[in-house]
């Protein structure tokens, strides 16, 4: 699989605005933000509201992802191309996504929203007809999806990548520093985890960067990149970003995202957590 | 904007006391710039976080105590640093322009 399997240019993005095999997708944390303006025909996910049960704490099952797809004119041959706000966050989170309902072509646009902006391209605010389409999902690939266990079971064994800011990491900060301070769940990090910053995967400019830099990137933080690797961060957006770097662009094989995060291991009872900058042994501790 | 205070954001809502808020507002000669994007790097010049600004250029992040740098960037102009400090319970307000 090459790079431009997975991942597209503004100028290949512009060039198939009109191409029916096309489908370009805006997912944002701020939901308003595709109200304000747009690529060009795109469609708008909502990554809670459309992809989130909105009773317990888990993803829309298949038959409702199928309705979502379908109402939103989306086909099994089309190639589904995926950008959003905050550097791709939930662009990228909607793609392994859409991997673990098996979608065959999916894309990200590289440097998503902001580069678009940043490079004064055209944004719309009317919002392009579609026909309803029949979608058919496939049972999730729980091979690229980590749970809890899977994550205590990983301490001190597999590689666990913690992709918050350090402060996050450290336990000096509870949140992304964009929202609220004051939240639930304890400060700090999984014993073992080593800290890469989802944002080293990135230029500013919010693309990514080159396979080269990438792979001297986690191979210079100490990630063994022979064994099983889980990447985490609060709620499992900026850890989908990593996912496809290691397991998109870099093409390893058993890359695991974990979307219960800090937001689930931060309030479990009983499970060992780590304080301060280093990884820590696997009982954790206080710095 | 709805909120909006003389100076800068409403905290409004907020509980102050157990925040270190660093926030301000983005111009480009005595116009406020809408949809640039203001980045928050820590002391090691790491990113913390990111925010678009406001119809009226603003931005706000919930920081830690600490010195912090804010970086915007915008289309058409070069990127702009600003060292800041941020203390809990305190609101440190930046112009930033570009």
């Amino acid at each position: 699989m090459s790079r431009s399997d997975v991942l597209v240019d503004a100028d290949w993005a512009e060039a198939h605005l009109d191409d029916p095999s096309v489908v370009l997708v805006e997912v944002d944390e701020d939901t308003s933000a595709y109200d304000k303006g747009h690529i060009p025909g795109a469609v708008r996910i909502d990554w809670k509201a459309d992809l989130q049960d909105s009773v317990r704490r888990d993803f829309v099952n298949k038959a409702q992802f199928e309705q979502l797809l379908s109402s939103r004119g989306i086909s099994n041959d089309q190639t589904v191309v995926l950008y959003g706000g905050n550097n791709n966050w939930f662009a990228a989170y909607a793609y392994w996504y859409f991997k673990l309902y098996g979608h065959q072509d999916v894309r990200l646009l590289d440097g998503g929203r902001k580069k678009w902006e940043l490079d004064s391209r055209t944004l719309v605010t009317d919002v392009r007809d579609r026909q309803p389409t029949t979608y058919t999902a496939k049972e999730q690939d729980t091979s690229i999806r980590a749970y809890r266990d899977d994550v205590l079971g990983a301490i001190g064994s597999l590689n666990l990548v913690d992709v918050r800011s350090p402060d996050e990491y450290a336990g000096r900060l509870l949140a992304p520093a964009h929202l609220p301070q004051e939240q639930a769940q304890r400060a700090g990090h999984i014993p073992t985890a080593r800290s890469i910053p989802w944002s080293k995967a990135a230029n500013d400019d919010g693309t990514f960067k080159s396979d080269e830099e990438l792979t001297a990137l986690y191979a210079d933080a100490g990630v063994d990149l022979s064994k099983d690797t889980i990447a985490y961060c609060r709620i499992g957006e900026r850890s989908a970003h990593t996912w496809f770097a290691l397991h998109e662009l870099l093409g390893q094989s058993s890359v695991r995202n974990y979307d219960g995060s800090w937001t689930e291991y931060g309030s479990l009872v009983g499970v060992p957590v780590q304080l301060g900058d280093e990884a820590g042994n696997p009982e954790g501790g206080n710095g | 904007m709805c909120g909006a205070t003389t100076g800068g954001l409403s905290v409004e809502g907020i509980d102050i006391t157990k925040e270190s808020v660093v926030q301000g507002v983005v111009l480009r000669g005595q116009q406020p710039v809408a949809g640039a994007y203001v980045r928050l790097l820590d002391s090691g010049g790491e990113f913390t976080a990111e925010v678009p600004t406001s119809v009226t250029g603003h931005f706000r992040f919930f920081a830690g105590p600490g010195s912090w740098t804010v970086r915007v960037l915008a289309p058409g102009a070069e990127p702009v640093d600003r060292s800041v400090v941020a203390r809990q319970g305190a609101v440190a307000e930046l112009e930033v322009a570009i």
